[in-house]
């Protein structure tokens, strides 16, 4: 099994073309993902390779691009949808959240959603308060849709390819900071698993529940505080929704201190919800610290750049918070 | 500069224009200095770009200067105007100071939104514009609302909203135009065709040829002028404020125009010739005006020259007072969410 290193962006691209090889109905829509290749450059050439047949540039048309991928996908086809910044899908939010969502239930279980959205998202390349938000919790809110957010370009070739074969809708958050990391992805069509977080790091000190971006930042730190003797266990969320209780509960209990880390704003969050998940299960009575929350700052995201890094988690915040979660106690 | 000689236009005598009968030497030299400043303060946006001080993105307008300027001549501070993402041109012809947009670029405290904006967020309420926006078609609800207001506090100001030819998918755009309408509201229109949204032509992305067309499902005059004319511009604009405040209701008007740099920093122009942007950049919009003005004796050669290197001074000092401006403070950070003393 032959195994490469690829860009983020290359191993989604992967996913996207095996995906239309095996199977006529998938099809790529989004705006000027066609011979402008993505905002991003993950569609890149694939309009030459597959035709402008199913790679479709569509006008700006958010609420309809995405709806009109919603009826293709209830009438049988596999689209797989682009939003140019994953912001933008706030103009698609009755498609996506009034239709999507909730047509298989509505309908008795008489009909299926097999679509896959696309959100590049998260703050750190100056776009300001428009084009930064890291929204996932917005949808992770909405039962009928699953959300998923890779941290490596192998989960992200596999969680594409996940979502593509789901016959439920997926949103797919990529965070955009990702797209130019490097890892190993092998060259064959394989699926990560909708649902399953990954332990990154093993330790015994404190769990980290982190996804995309944060997975980086939350394993530098977890590098800096091993030389304090200091040793953190770091989870790989991937999935907001469905989330993976088990691991996180079983981490908890081994380690007997928490930290949620992620980008989107705090209050009312990703960190709300698997603090809760926490103090509602066995993991709860092995605490011997309060659960600690690093989220995005209650605000748009800035445009100043020396604002901008202060308004999410960085490494150096989260590498002290941890050492005070780890010294500290009840 | 050499002249273009592919426009003239009647100034003076019966045949004269009506953007030259109304308007004296001052008005149209102003005109013109602002179509200057526009480029001068774009193509130095793009050096300090390149040059890794500043960050994020941005979008040029240069080529389609004769709009932002044959749209705004003629506004006060009273009237509104909604901007784009490529919203410079909009900005400067609307009154802003090109030190504040500079130190916006920069992200400091003295920028038009105290740095938090960007590029793409510029605005200046106190002279009614209310903004660029990072939202394709975000401004079209807003300036109907604009004009809404006016409408209710019964006064003759008007609401301008500028928009791309690609805004005009939206569902924004439809929805805004079919209520100013039904409620006769004094707003114009202005899409600023320039043949692209990004990547895709109109071809590709819009049923109708002319976006003009449309106005024609929701009861107002839709007209197609030469963007690039700022005479056929501000004609259109000039009977359309009538229009307004008359309280006949909106009016669109199509400008067919053509940005010759790439949509932003990321673009690797694929989906069109440089034969195309070759023919454009002869079509510029500012030398041609400059002949004009020129031909008919409004401006002779050394006032042209004159203003060209007021604008040069203009750029240097904005461009300096920008770079010695005032960081944000991390402590800043939750400033300005709510406003201050409300309940939150
Ligand atoms: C709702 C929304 N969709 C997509 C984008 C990304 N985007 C920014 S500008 C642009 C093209 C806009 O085209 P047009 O309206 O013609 O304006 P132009 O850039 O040509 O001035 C696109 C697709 C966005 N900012 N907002
Ligand atoms: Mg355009």
């Amino acid at each position: 099994m032959s195994v490469r290193e690829l860009s983020f962006a290359q191993a989604i691209q992967e996913a996207l073309a095996q995906a239309m090889e095996v199977d006529p109905r998938v099809f790529l829509m989004g705006e000027d993902i066609g011979v402008y290749g993505g905002a991003f450059q993950v569609t890149g050439d694939l309009v030459h390779r597959f035709g402008e047949d199913r790679v479709m540039d569509t006008p700006i048309s958010e609420l309809g691009g995405a709806g009109v991928a919603v009826g293709a996908a209830i009438a049988g086809s596999r689209p797989v949808y682009e939003f140019q910044f994953s912001d933008f899908s706030t103009l698609a939010m009755e498609q996506i959240v009034n239709q999507a969502a909730k047509m298989r239930y509505m309908l008795g279980g008489k009909v299926s959603v097999p679509i896959v959205f696309r959100m590049p998202c998260g703050s750190g390349t100056g776009a300001a308060a428009q084009h930064s938000q890291s929204l996932e919790a917005w949808f992770g809110h909405v039962p009928g849709l699953k959300v998923v957010e890779p941290s490596t370009p192998e989960d992200a070739k596999g969680l594409i390819l996940a979502a593509i074969d789901d016959p439920d809708p997926v949103l797919v958050f990529e965070h955009k900071l990702l797209y130019k990391i490097k890892g190993n992805v092998p060259e064959i069509m394989y699926r990560t698993p909708i649902g399953k977080a990954v332990v990154r790091r093993n330790g015994k000190d404190a769990t980290v529940v982190a996804s995309a971006i944060m997975v980086h930042k939350a394993l530098e730190a977890a590098e800096a505080l091993a030389k304090e003797g200091i040793d953190i266990e770091v989870i790989d969320l991937r999935s907001i929704r469905p989330i993976d209780g088990a691991t996180i509960i079983e981490s908890v209990k081994k380690t007997t201190r928490l930290a949620c880390i992620y980008e989107g704003v705090k209050t009312l969050g990703i960190g709300a919800e698997i603090s809760a998940m926490i103090a509602e299960s066995e993991a709860f009575d092995y605490l011997d610290a309060p659960i600690m929350r690093l989220g995005g700052a209650e605000t748009p995201i800035p445009y100043s750049p020396i604002l901008e890094k202060v308004a999410v988690p960085q490494v150096d915040g989260i590498t002290d918070a941890l050492r005070n979660l780890v010294k500290g106690g009840f | 500069m050499p002249a273009s000689p592919k426009t003239t236009s009647s100034i003076k005598g019966p045949n004269a224009r009506p953007f030259y009968a109304k308007h004296n030497a001052e008005q149209l030299k102003e005109a013109l200095r602002r179509m200057w400043l526009i480029r001068r303060f774009e193509e130095m946006a793009e050096d300090s770009y390149v040059r890794g001080l500043t960050h994020g993105t941005m979008h040029l307008s240069i080529g389609q200067e004769a709009t932002a300027i044959g749209v705004c001549m003629d506004l006060t501070d009273k009237d509104y105007i909604t901007s784009t993402h490529r919203g410079h041109g909009h900005c400067i012809g609307k009154g802003a100071e090109v030190r504040y947009m500079f130190a916006e670029f920069f992200g400091k405290e003295e920028g038009y939104c105290r740095g938090r904006g960007g590029s793409m967020h510029i605005a200046d309420p106190a002279t009614g514009n209310l903004g660029a926006n990072g939202i394709v078609g975000g401004g079209l609800p807003l300036a109907t609302g604009a004009a809404l207001a006016i409408k209710q506090r019964k006064t003759k100001d008007v609401a301008v909203c500028f928009f791309g030819d690609g805004a005009n998918n939206e569902g924004a755009f439809h929805e805004s135009l079919n209520i100013a309408g039904v409620w006769k509201l004094p707003v114009i229109y202005v899409c600023e065709n320039n043949q692209y949204g990004m990547s895709v032509s109109t071809a590709r992305s819009t049923a109708v040829k002319d976006v003009a067309t449309r106005a024609a499902g929701y009861d107002m005059p839709g007209v197609v002028v030469d963007g690039n004319s700022i005479a056929d511009v501000n004609e259109a604009m000039m009977a359309a404020m009538e229009r307004a405040r008359k309280g006949q209701g909106p009016t669109l008007i199509e400008c067919k125009t053509y940005r010759t740099k790439g949509h932003s920093r990321s673009d690797r122009n694929r989906y069109r010739s440089k034969d195309e942007i070759e023919d454009w950049k002869q079509r510029d919009p500012i030398p041609a005006f400059e002949y004009d003005l020129q031909a008919h004796g409004v401006m002779t050669a050394a006032e042209a020259k004159a203003i060209r290197a007021g604008v040069e001074k203009e750029i240097e000092e904005a461009f300096a007072f920008a770079q010695a401006g005032t960081n944000p403070t991390p402590d800043s950070l939750l400033r300005d969410i709510y406003t201050a003393g409300s309940a939150a």
